[in-house]
C-alpha cells in the first residue's frame, strides 16, 4: 500500500474536485455544497489511509514520488512527505470539510457566485497540500506562490468589509515575501549546482557568506507568511476581512506554511546561517508574543483579536524552532497543529457569533450566554483552548516549547511564560464581555440570536472539540511521527540536546 | 589581378525575407489596381499566406548554419527568431484584420483627412478602413527577419529602417482618436529618426575603430569588429563612442530607458491591434539585433559594457514599474510594463553563455503571446466612442463580462510572474543565468522591481472584480473570429509555456549558437 501514489492523488484530488464545482450551474448551490463537502470528505479518507501506512520507525522521508516536469532546469513533481509534513496534511485534511461546513451560507451573503466560493476553497486546499507535500524547491516556491490567488479572491471577493483594503494588502506582503525567496531559490540553484532536489540540495555545502544571504532570502518569505512580528501588519486585516471559514484556514494552515518552510527549508539547507541568525529569530518571536498579545487586549474587533492571538501564537512556534532542541522543536510542530485546531475552531465559533449578530464588534455583544448557551460554551472552550489551559491540546505544546527553551535560553523561555498570563487576559476578557455578564438589550431584538447552534454547526465544532480534548490528553500517536523528524532537522542543524545535568538537583539536596 | 567575385548567394536560406518583401510589393500592387472592396477579402490572406509560407521556409532551414552574401547569417538564433517573429505577426495580423468589432476595423479610411473635421466623423463611422496596412505590416516584418539576421551593421541599419519607416505609419492609421494618433507617429518618427542617425554615427565611428589591422581591411561586419577588438592596438575611445552610440539606436527600439519616452505615448495613441504588434514583433527584432550585437560583435568587450548596459537594464526596470503605479490608462499602463520588462530582457542580454542567450529568446516569445493577448482584450472593452482605455471604466468589469475579465486577469498574473503562468518561468530562464554569470545586482534589482509591479497589475484586478460595476462600465463587445482566434492562442500559450516550457526551452537552447 506505501506504494500508492498519496501525496500527488492528495495535490490533484481537489483540484478535480474544484473544477467539478466551478462547472455547477450557478442556480444550483446547493448542490454545489454537497459536491464539495462529499469531496473534501474523500480526499480527508485518502489522507486517513495515508496516516495508517506511515510507518512510524521508518524513512524520514515517506511516499517518495518524483516525475520530471522542466528538465532544462533540473526541475521535478518530487512529493515527499516527512513527519512535519504529515501532521500538516491531516490538519488540512480535517479542517477543509469542517469550513465547508461551516461555511455554508456564507456565500450567500455575497451576490456572488455560490459555487465559485466552494470551487476556490477547493482550489486552496490543492495549492495547501501541494505545498506541504513538495519536496522540490522549485514546486514548493509554484505552490507557495499559486496558494496567494485563490485566497486572495476569496477575502477580496466574499469577505466583509474593507475586503479589497485587505485582499490587496495580503497579496502583495506575500508577494514581495515570495520573490525574496524566489531570488533565494535561484541563487541556491546556482550554488547548489543546478538541481531543485531537496535532498540534493540538503547535502550542498555552501559558502558562509551565500548561506546567510540565501538564509535571508528564505527566511523574509517565511516571516511575512507566518507572519512575525515586524511582518505581520496584513494578517489582522485579511483575518478581519475573511470570510470566518476562509480566515480559520488563513490562519490554521496557510501562515503554517512559514513555520514550516522554516523548519524545512531554512535550518536543513542553511545550518550555520540558522544558528548565526537564531539570536535574532527568537528576539522577533519574543517582541511578537508579547506585543501581539498586549495588541490583542485592545481590540474591539473579533475577528482581528482573535488575529492577533495567532501572531502571538506564531511567535512561540518561532521560540520553539530556533531554541534548537527537540523538545521544543516537537513542541512547535504539535504547537502548529494544535493551534490549527484551537484558533480554526475559535475563528468558526467567532463566525458563527457573527453571523448571528450581524456585526464583529465586541462591544455589540454582552451577556450572549443567556440567549445562545451552547455557542457560548463552545466560545469558552476555544478560548481556553487558545490560552493553552492544562487538559486541552495546546498546552501540551506550549509546555514543550518552554521546557525545551528553558534548558538552553532561560531568559526567552522566562519572557514567554508572560505570553500566557496576557494570553489569559485577551481570551478571558472577550468571553466575558461578549457572552458573559448582563445582557445586551440590543441583542434580544435580533433574531439571529435566538437560535443556538444547529445540528450542522454541532458537526462543525464537535470533532474539534475531540480533536482538542484527544490530543491534550494523548498526544502520543502525534508526537512519535513528529519525534524522529524534529530529530532529523536538529541533526542537520548541528545541535544536540544539552545533556540533563543533575548539578542543581545535588546542590538543592545539600 | 582582382577579379570579382560573386558572393554565394543561398536562395532557400534567404527565402523568409524574400517572401515576406514579395508578398509587400504584392500587397501594394492590390491597393493600386483591385477595387476597395475586395481589397480587404485579398489584403489579409495574402499577408497570412505569406506569414506561413515563410515560416514553412525558416522550419526547413532548421539544420542550416551559414552567412550568405556575406552579410545574412543563418544560424540558430538567427531561425528561432525569425520564426517567433513570423508567428507573433501571424497573431498580430489576425487583431489587424479584424473586422467584426468594429465597422471598417480599427483602421482609418484615410490617413489624410483633417482630424475631427466632419469628414473625420463620418469615416469614423462608417467608411471601410485602409488596407495599406497589410502591406506595411509585411513590409516590417520583412524587415525585422533582416534584422535579427544582419551580420554586418550597414545591413542591420538599412533593416531598422525598412521594418521603422512601416511602423511610423501604422502608428498613424487609428479610426478614432485621430489626433492622438497622428501626434504619436510624428513623436515616434521624429525620436526615431534621431536614434537611426545615432546607429549610423555609432557604425561610422565603429568602422573607424577597425581600420587600424594591418592584415585585414576596415569593415562593419560582425567578424571584422569581433576581430578588431579583440586585437587592436589603438585607443578603445572610437570603440566606446561608436558601441555607445550603437547602443542608443538599438535601445531606443527596445524601450529601454533612458530611450524610452516615445514609448507610452506612441501605444496609447496607435491603433491598438498596432499596439500589440509592436509590443511583440518589435521587442523580438529589437533584442535579437542586440543578442547578435553583443553576443558576437562586441563579445571582446563585454566587461566595458555590462556595467553599462547594467545600469541601464536596472534604469529600465526601475522607471516602468514604477511609472506603471501611477498610469491611469491601460494602454499606457502596458506600454510602462513593457518598458520594464525590456529591463528583464536586458538582464537576459547580459548573461552571459547560452543559457542567457537561450533565456532571453524564451523571454521574448512567452512575452510576446502575452502581450497580444492582453491587447486583443483592450480592443474588445469599448462603449460608442471606441476603446474604453481609461482604467476607471474597468470597474467591475468581472461582473459583467466574467469571461474576458478572467482571461485579462490570467494575463495580468502572467505579468506579475505568478507560478504556473509563462511570465514566471521566463522571469526564471533570464534570472537564473544571470545569477550564474555573477549578476546578482541585476537579479536583485529585477525582483525589486517586480514587487512594485505587482501593484498596477493587482490594481487592474481589483478594479475589474472588488469593484461594484458603474454606469460607466463599458461591455464588452463579442470578439469576432480572428480576435477570439488572437486570444485563445496567446492565452494558451501563456498557460502551455508557463506549465510546460520544456519544449520551447529544448528549441532555444538547441538554437543558442551563433555563426561568427
Amino acid at each position: 500500500m506505501s506504494d500508492f501514489p498519496f501525496l500527488s492523488v492528495l495535490t490533484v484530488a481537489p483540484l478535480v474536485g474544484a473544477v467539478v464545482v466551478a462547472l455547477l450551474p450557478r442556480s444550483r448551490p446547493t448542490l454545489a455544497k454537497q459536491v464539495a463537502f462529499g469531496w473534501s470528505l474523500l480526499v480527508l479518507a485518502l489522507s486517513v489511509v495515508m496516516w495508517v501506512t506511515w510507518q512510524v520507525d521508518g524513512q524520514r522521508f515517506q511516499f517518495h514520488e518524483s516525475y520530471p516536469w522542466i528538465p532544462n532546469w533540473g526541475v521535478n513533481f518530487t512529493f515527499a512527505a516527512d513527519g512535519i509534513a504529515l501532521v500538516m496534511l491531516m490538519l488540512i485534511a480535517v479542517l477543509v470539510p469542517l469550513v465547508i461546513l461551516a461555511s455554508w451560507h456564507d456565500a450567500e451573503s455575497s451576490k456572488r457566485s455560490v459555487p465559485a466560493y466552494f470551487a476556490l476553497l477547493l482550489v486552496l486546499e490543492c495549492t495547501m497540500i501541494g505545498v506541504f507535500a513538495a519536496a522540490d524547491i522549485f514546486l514548493f516556491y509554484v505552490f507557495f506562490e499559486v496558494m496567494l490567488v485563490p485566497m486572495y479572491f476569496l477575502i477580496g471577493s466574499y469577505g466583509g468589509h474593507q475586503r479589497q483594503y485587505a485582499a490587496v494588502k495580503f497579496f502583495l506582503y506575500s508577494l514581495v515575501g515570495g520573490l525574496f525567496m524566489l531570488a533565494a531559490v535561484i541563487g541556491l540553484w546556482v550554488v547548489g549546482g543546478k538541481t531543485f532536489d531537496w535532498v540534493a540540495l540538503s547535502e550542498v555545502d555552501i559558502s558562509t557568506g551565500a548561506e546567510r544571504w540565501l538564509f535571508l532570502g528564505f527566511f523574509i518569505a517565511f516571516a511575512i507568511k507566518a507572519p512575525f512580528f515586524p511582518f505581520h501588519t496584513w494578517l489582522p486585516d485579511a483575518g478581519g476581512a475573511a470570510p470566518a471559514g476562509a480566515a480559520a484556514l488563513l490562519v490554521g494552515v496557510l501562515d503554517k506554511v512559514g513555520t514550516f518552510g522554516i523548519l524545512r527549508y531554512c535550518l536543513p539547507l542553511f545550518p550555520e546561517a540558522a544558528q548565526w541568525f537564531a539570536p535574532w529569530a527568537l528576539a522577533i518571536a519574543v517582541i511578537g508574543i508579547i506585543y501581539a498579545a498586549l495588541l490583542a487586549v485592545g481590540q474591539n474587533d473579533l475577528k482581528r483579536l482573535v488575529s492577533y492571538t495567532s501572531i502571538a501564537h506564531f511567535g512561540f512556534i518561532g521560540v520553539g524552532i530556533f531554541a534548537f532542541t527537540t523538545q521544543a522543536g516537537t513542541g512547535a510542530v504539535l504547537y502548529m497543529v494544535n493551534h490549527g485546531l484551537a484558533t480554526g475552531l475559535l475563528f468558526l465559533v467567532v463566525g458563527m457569533l457573527i453571523a448571528r449578530r450581524g456585526s464583529a464588534l465586541v462591544s455589540d455583544f454582552g451577556g450572549a450566554g443567556k440567549l445562545v448557551p451552547v455557542l457560548a460554551g463552545v466560545l469558552f472552550f476555544a478560548g481556553l483552548a487558545s490560552l493553552a489551559l492544562p487538559g486541552t491540546a495546546p498546552f501540551v505544546s506550549e509546555f514543550l516549547v518552554l521546557i525545551g527553551t528553558f534548558t538552553v535560553n532561560k531568559p526567552v523561555a522566562v519572557i514567554a511564560t508572560l505570553g500566557i498570563i496576557l494570553a489569559a487576559a485577551y481570551v478571558l476578557w472577550m468571553v466575558q464581555r461578549t457572552t458573559q455578564g448582563t445582557l445586551n438589550p440590543a441583542l434580544t431584538e435580533i433574531d439571529g440570536m435566538k437560535r443556538d447552534l444547529n445540528l450542522r454547526e454541532k458537526f462543525v465544532v464537535a470533532p474539534l472539540i475531540a480533536l482538542i480534548v484527544l490530543l491534550g490528553f494523548y498526544p502520543k500517536p502525534v508526537t512519535d511521527v513528529i519525534n524522529p523528524a524534529i530529530q532529523a532537522t536538529m541533526e542537520d542543524v548541528g545541535r544536540t540536546d544539552p545533556a540533563p545535568s543533575v548539578d542543581t538537583v545535588q546542590e538543592a539536596g545539600r | 589581378m582582382n577579379e570579382f567575385e560573386l558572393p554565394p548567394i543561398d536562395y532557400a536560406a534567404l527565402a523568409p525575407i524574400l517572401i515576406m518583401m514579395g508578398a509587400a510589393v504584392v500587397g501594394v500592387l492590390v491597393e493600386a489596381f483591385v477595387p476597395r472592396r475586395l481589397r480587404h477579402p485579398i489584403q489579409l490572406p495574402l499577408a497570412l499566406l505569406a506569414v506561413l509560407a515563410a515560416l514553412t521556409m525558416v522550419v526547413l532551414n532548421l539544420d542550416k548554419r551559414l552567412i550568405t552574401i556575406g552579410v545574412i547569417a543563418i544560424d540558430g538564433p538567427t531561425l528561432f527568431l525569425q520564426g517567433a517573429i513570423l508567428v507573433l505577426s501571424a497573431v498580430a495580423l489576425l487583431l489587424i484584420g479584424e473586422r467584426a468589432i468594429e465597422r471598417g476595423g480599427a483602421f482609418v479610411a484615410q490617413a489624410a483627412i483633417t482630424a475631427d473635421s466632419p469628414d473625420d466623423r463620418r469615416q469614423a463611422e462608417r467608411a471601410g478602413g485602409a488596407g495599406e496596412v497589410y502591406p506595411l505590416v509585411t513590409f516590417a516584418v520583412g524587415g525585422m527577419l533582416v534584422f535579427v539576421s544582419a551580420n554586418d551593421l550597414l545591413t542591420m541599419f538599412i533593416a531598422l529602417e525598412v521594418f521603422s519607416l512601416p511602423l511610423y505609419l501604422l502608428c498613424a492609421l487609428a479610426r478614432r482618436r485621430r489626433l492622438l494618433s497622428q501626434e504619436a507617429a510624428m513623436k515616434y518618427f521624429l525620436l526615431g529618426a534621431y536614434a537611426s542617425a545615432f546607429f549610423l554615427f555609432g557604425l561610422a565611428l565603429i568602422y573607424g575603430f577597425t581600420g587600424g589591422l594591418g592584415d585585414r581591411p576596415a569593415g562593419v561586419d560582425f567578424a571584422t569588429i569581433h576581430s578588431a577588438v579583440a586585437n587592436s592596438t589603438q585607443s578603445p575611445v572610437l570603440l566606446f563612442a561608436g558601441m555607445a552610440l550603437v547602443s542608443i539606436g538599438l535601445l531606443f527600439k527596445a524601450a529601454a530607458a533612458p530611450f524610452h519616452v516615445w514609448t507610452p505615448d506612441v501605444y496609447q495613441g496607435a491603433p491598438t491591434p498596432v499596439t500589440g504588434f509592436m509590443a511583440a514583433c518589435t521587442k523580438v527584432a529589437a533584442f535579437g539585433a542586440l543578442l547578435r550585437v553583443f553576443h558576437v560583435a562586441f563579445e571582446g568587450a563585454r566587461w566595458d559594457f555590462t556595467p553599462v548596459l547594467g545600469v541601464v537594464a536596472v534604469l529600465t526596470m526601475l522607471i516602468g514599474a514604477v511609472f506603471a503605479v501611477t498610469q491611469t490608462d491601460i494602454k499606457r499602463l502596458l506600454a510602462y510594463s513593457s518598458i520594464a520588462n525590456a529591463g528583464y530582457l536586458l538582464v537576459g542580454v547580459l548573461a552571459p553563455g547560452r543559457d542567457g542567450l537561450s533565456g532571453t529568446m524564451f523571454y521574448l516569445v512567452a512575452y510576446g503571446f502575452a502581450v497580444l493577448a492582453a491587447f486583443a482584450v483592450v480592443t474588445l472593452v469599448r462603449d460608442a466612442d471606441g476603446e474604453a482605455t481609461h482604467l476607471s471604466r474597468w470597474a467591475g468589469l468581472g461582473r459583467r463580462s466574467p469571461l474576458y475579465a478572467s482571461v485579462f486577469t490570467f494575463i495580468l498574473l502572467a505579468f506579475a510572474g505568478i507560478p504556473l503562468t509563462s511570465g514566471f518561468t521566463s522571469k526564471f530562464a533570464v534570472f537564473a543565468p544571470a545569477l550564474d554569470g555573477g549578476q546578482a545586482w541585476l537579479v536583485i534589482a529585477g525582483v525589486l522591481t517586480s514587487m512594485v509591479l505587482a501593484f498596477p497589475y493587482l490594481r487592474v484586478v481589483v478594479m475589474m472584480w472588488l469593484s461594484e460595476p458603474g454606469d460607466a462600465t463599458p461591455t464588452v463587445t463579442v470578439p469576432g473570429g480572428l480576435t477570439s482566434a488572437a486570444l485563445v492562442i496567446g492565452v494558451i500559450a501563456t498557460l502551455v509555456l508557463g506549465v510546460a516550457p520544456a519544449p520551447l526551452l529544448d528549441l532555444a537552447n538547441g538554437a543558442a549558437d551563433f555563426v561568427r
